[in-house]
């Protein structure tokens, strides 16, 4: 090599050393910017894809928890939860005889052809199950829900020739009594959309049904139990690799509802062909003995969704079964409140113990010329509260009610209970309205008369009260002022102790009245069932002592002219009612009975139910073909999910 | 010490052999098989083989690293005019897969672009080494027609992302033989210019969606966004730590597609977090300039320009792989170098490697016992 080459030579090296070394930091660079992005969506977007991560890879799969069953007050089952069987198809997992040992959704049209000579599967089975399975390939698929016992059997013993198609046990609710005592349990339903709204989504992930009225609805929370879960790791097929976390579901409540059910189906008997309400509640404690509404419907018609023709079938019933009278339903109350108007009278001075009318059979308004006649035509003469309340005396209450005011009358017979709710655990109960002027003025735009204020004084006029607050009311009567909040529930038992527990009674402010006053209207009421009261055959030959009041609630006024059940419309006659409690010394028990557009009044319809049931309560003579009992496992609730 | 063990003439070999840089890829390689048999899901068997590539790949580093420079570079034209020969053929009776044609039957499926790989940055050096360097623009001008004939008739098959990575490699050769930064700043403005006309008038659909994709990933993750964005949460998740070795949810649970091939960085980045990144991204950086500075002590100016390339275009392979992995570039099917499964790279990578170290000058004392 010459000397120039050599230059050239170093000059050459000298340019490639420096693009070397260009290139050498342009690649730092790069990589750096590499690094920066890793940096990026590590450090500073890591949350957001450690986020978008677990959501891939892990699933929670809910595990329902096992609804409450509901007892009456001796442990008879009233609402249970019993296993259904569920045939499912996983479809990775279905062996098949391919010899290239490929699932293919022939398989699917073999398997069913093969399934159907052990289980009945309808062509909507089949068609529904056929389009799922094609879907989804992890998850199971039902084939046929609500197997028989004799199916269950056969695909059983046939198990081992079909891997992949699992039985599954699901719990259902059912309502073993049927019709009895629908309007207090009420029932569960499929969860639609208003239900959504309500609840906590997470709590019902698993969860298909929630109570829809009664019982069923109000102890919703009680009975729903806490779901617990599955937390699995999943792959991107959605197909389960192990399991992370797992938290059991705690079982739901069960509740024990003050409901005597031999009481209540002797109720449902004795308003049988009938529309009315029977309400009975312990005066002690204020728990309903018995709430009965006629007629009743099969809550099971409504568990998977009621078919539409039973459905119209009910809704357009004109005795209107799925309307809960006793909670709902708004009468004039008639003569029964006349104990009540009796007390507050007394304790607001208007009258006093000794105090008489004379009733020449009807009362009249001074200066009008109107007149508000007594159910007595011929009148009861010179009558003093006790008569008024035996005899059922009209024109003493018209006089009394006349005197007090409506303002004064009004509020003490809120004290009562009416015109409000009783706050009694079921839903949608009504406040019946207790009339004031400012009611009046406000909803008929016409001012309060001095009128209005005397046929509110019998019980009739825009009084209105449900059999409940006639029952709660009479209550108050039996404790002398003592008012106890009705309520269903008696009692619970949690799935961890297994002990029923007794809830506290919840009272009300207690009406305040002078002893003497009470023993006046109590005397007069226990009168009522005795020779020359208005319900002396009802209370006839009784161990025990009775205190009642029987009512008739006008349907249809008539304009002077003369009632006969017999000759007008069905529809139009009046409503027979009565109240009472008994033992009269010591109550055990009160009633309120309502027979809608009854043949007879207060004292030959209503009367001698009431008289029955106090029977069948305090003599345990139940009107019944069979006494239920509690079945000796009643509680013992098995889980399928241990 | 070894070399009493063994064979003289494989010790002797051996000396040609760059050490520190045996060294690096040795580590690259086990970090390499580590991470693949997480992203196998311990498929021992994929291990395995891809070892045995490693192996081969060990024996053409030693194989490769004795040819001299003056060898190779008589190579270059017959190299090149083969590989041209056969990308015509593959465009007359190719054999056609996934509607590209890219393969010639000749008993087995071979890709002539693969042969281009090596052959154009050869051909490109061996033209400027018998040039005065810094090259004429006339020169510049042979060296890009070198450059653009392979690279139409790959892009011809179509394989857009093959011809882009043999072009860049001769344009390696180009700017090192050191073509003015003028006229470098020039072409990046033109391709600036020409590369959104190239969008719009000179793309296959299939091209246009994965350049959309790239723009805007989260739009269609089921769709063609769906590597990216299942690629990015892997990352993404990783945080700075990682999730540890074997404990990738996005790899393991199948959610990552392509993760022991072109994807497994996103399996390391799940797996071993920013730290991860930082090591494997310092190895990478070192390999590279240990190529560069093996290039700078280069023979004579076709070693130089060739081992220079050769390095620059790992380089660019890496690029490549982790900008689209990480969501920065178009999705183009590259290999992450020597730690994605796969024979043909591996090879292919580690033959490279053996003429870098073969373009090293000889050491006179070594010469003078010979």
């Amino acid at each position: 090599m010459n000397e120039r080459s050599i230059k050239f030579e170093r000059d050459e090296q000298h340019l490639f050393n420096a693009r070397i070394i260009a290139a050498a930091l342009l690649i730092l660079f790069a990589l750096l910017g590499i690094l920066a992005r890793a940096y990026h969506l590590q450090v500073l977007e890591n949350g957001k894809y450690a986020e978008l991560s677990r959501q891939h890879y892990q699933k929670r799969i809910p595990i329902p928890p096992n609804r409450g069953q509901i007892y009456d007050r001796n442990g008879v089952l009233l609402a249970g939860s019993h296993t259904q069987y569920v045939l499912e198809v996983v479809r990775d997992s279905i062996g098949d005889e391919n010899k290239d040992g490929k699932s293919t959704l022939a398989d699917i049209d073999v398997l069913v052809e093969r399934l159907g000579e052990f289980i009945s599967l309808s062509e909507k089975d089949i068609r529904v199950f056929t389009q799922n399975a094609r879907k989804f390939k992890y998850q199971p698929v039902p084939v046929k829900e609500n197997l028989s016992e004799q199916e269950v059997a056969t695909f059983s013993v046939n198990r081992p020739r079909f891997p992949g198609v699992n039985l599954e046990v699901r719990m259902e609710r059912y309502y073993p009594l049927g019709t009895i005592a629908s309007h207090i349990i009420g029932y569960v339903g499929r969860i639609d959309e208003r239900d959504l709204e309500k609840l906590n989504k997470d709590e019902y992930l698993g969860t298909s049904h929630i109570g829809k009225t009664g019982v069923e609805a109000f102890h919703e929370d009680r009975l729903h139990g806490q779901a617990g879960f599955d937390l699995v790791e999943v792959d991107a097929h959605g197909k389960t690799q192990e399991e992370l976390e797992k938290r059991s579901p705690i079982g739901g409540q069960d509740l024990f509802l003050g409901i005597d059910i031999n009481l209540q189906m002797t109720s449902e008997r004795l308003l049988k062909d009938e529309r009315g309400a029977i309400v009975a509640l312990d005066p002690q404690t204020g728990e309903v003995l018995t709430l009965a509404s006629m007629p009743g419907y099969d809550p099971n018609l409504f568990i998977n969704g009621i078919s539409h023709k039973d459905y119209t079938e009910l809704r357009d019933n004109p005795d209107r079964p799925l309307y809960n009278r006793a909670l709902q339903g708004t009468y004039p109350p008639g003569s029964t409140i006349k104990p009540m108007v009796g007390v507050a009278g007394l304790a607001e001075g208007v009258i006093n113990p000794g105090s008489h009318v004379y009733d020449p059979g009807f009362f009249r308004l001074s200066g009008q010329k109107h007149v508000f006649r007594c159910w007595n035509k011929r009148g009861h003469g010179s009558v003093n509260l006790k008569h008024a309340i035996t005899q059922s005396c009209d024109t003493f209450f018209y006089d009394l009610a006349y005197r007090m005011g409506i303002d004064r009358f009004s509020g003490f017979m809120h004290k009562f209970g009416f015109g409000e709710e009783t706050g009694i655990d079921l839903p949608s109960e009504s406040p019946g309205l207790m009339p004031t002027p400012e009611w009046k003025e406000k909803r008929h735009k016409r001012n309060w008369y001095p009128g209005d204020t005397v046929n509110v004084g019998i019980g009739q006029g825009y009084w209105l009260a449900t059999p409940l607050q006639l029952a709660h009311a009479t209550t108050v009567m039996a404790n002398r002022g003592v008012r106890l909040r009705p309520h269903v529930l008696r009692g619970v038992r949690t799935a961890k102790n297994q002990e029923e527990q007794i809830l506290k009674p919840d009272p009300f402010p207690t009406v305040e009245a002078e002893e003497k006053f009470w023993d006046l209207t109590v005397q007069g009421m226990e009168s009522v069932m005795h020779p020359g009261g208005t319900a002396r055959a009802a209370g006839a030959g009784a161990p025990y002592r009775i205190a009642g009041k029987t009512g008739t609630a006008q349907v249809f006024g008539l304009a002077g002219g003369k009632y006969n059940a017999g000759r007008i419309a069905k529809r139009l006659r009046d409503h027979a009612l009565f109240v009472g409690f008994a033992p009269a010394d010591e109550p055990k028990i009160a009633v309120a009975v309502i027979v809608e557009n009854a043949l007879g009044g207060g004292g030959s319809v209503a009367a001698p139910i009431g008289r029955k049931l106090m029977d069948a309560y305090l003599l345990k003579q139940y009107d019944n073909d069979e006494t239920l009992e509690a079945e000796v496992t009643a509680g013992a609730q098995d889980d399928p999910h241990d | 010490m070894i070399r009493y063990l063994l064979p003289d003439w494989l010790t002797r070999a051996l000396q040609r052999v760059d050490a520190v840089l045996l060294a690096a890829l040795s580590l690259l390689v086990f970090m390499g098989l580590a991470t693949l048999y997480s992203a196998s899901d311990a498929n021992w068997s994929m291990v395995y083989r891809q070892g045995i590539h490693f192996l081969i790949g060990l024996a053409l580093i030693i194989i490769f690293s004795q040819i001299q420079s003056k060898t190779l570079k008589q190579w270059a034209i017959w190299l090149y005019g083969v590989g041209l020969v056969l990308l015509v053929l593959v465009l007359v009776i190719g054999v056609t897969k996934k509607g590209a044609t890219r393969w010639l039957n000749l008993g087995v499926d071979i890709q002539p672009a693969e042969i281009m790989k090596l052959a154009v940055p050869m051909m490109v050096a061996y033209y400027f080494s018998e040039k005065p360097l810094p090259p004429r623009f006339v020169d510049i001008v042979v060296a890009l027609v070198l450059v653009f004939v392979p690279m139409l008739l790959i892009m011809k098959q179509p394989d857009l992302g093959t011809s882009l990575l043999i072009a860049t490699s001769g344009f390696f050769v180009i700017y090192l033989a050191g073509m003015s930064w003028w006229l470098i700043g020039g072409s990046v403005l033109f391709v600036a210019v020409a590369a959104p006309l190239m969008y719009f008038f000179g793309m296959h659909d299939y091209q246009r969606r994965r350049v959309d994709t790239l723009l805007n990933p989260e739009q269609d993750v089921l769709g063609t966004g769906y590597h990216i964005y299942q690629s990015k949460i892997a990352i993404g998740s990783g945080g700075v730590s990682g999730k540890g070795w074997m404990n990738g949810d996005q790899s393991h649970l199948d959610f990552l597609p392509e993760r022991h091939t072109d994807f497994i960085f996103a399996v390391f980045g799940e797996e071993f977090g920013l730290m991860g990144n930082l090591v494997l991204m310092g190895l990478y950086l070192f390999i590279i300039w240990r190529g560069l500075y093996l290039a700078s002590k280069g023979e004579d100016t076709f070693a130089r320009l060739l081992a220079g390339s050769l390095s620059m275009t790992f380089f660019f392979y890496l690029f490549v792989n982790t900008g689209m992995v990480t969501g920065l570039l178009p999705v183009v099917g590259v290999p992450l170098p020597l730690v994605s499964y796969g024979g043909t790279s591996v090879v292919t990578l580690m033959m490279a490697f053996g003429i870098i170290m073969g373009m090293r000058k000889r050491k006179r004392v070594y010469q003078q016992e010979d």
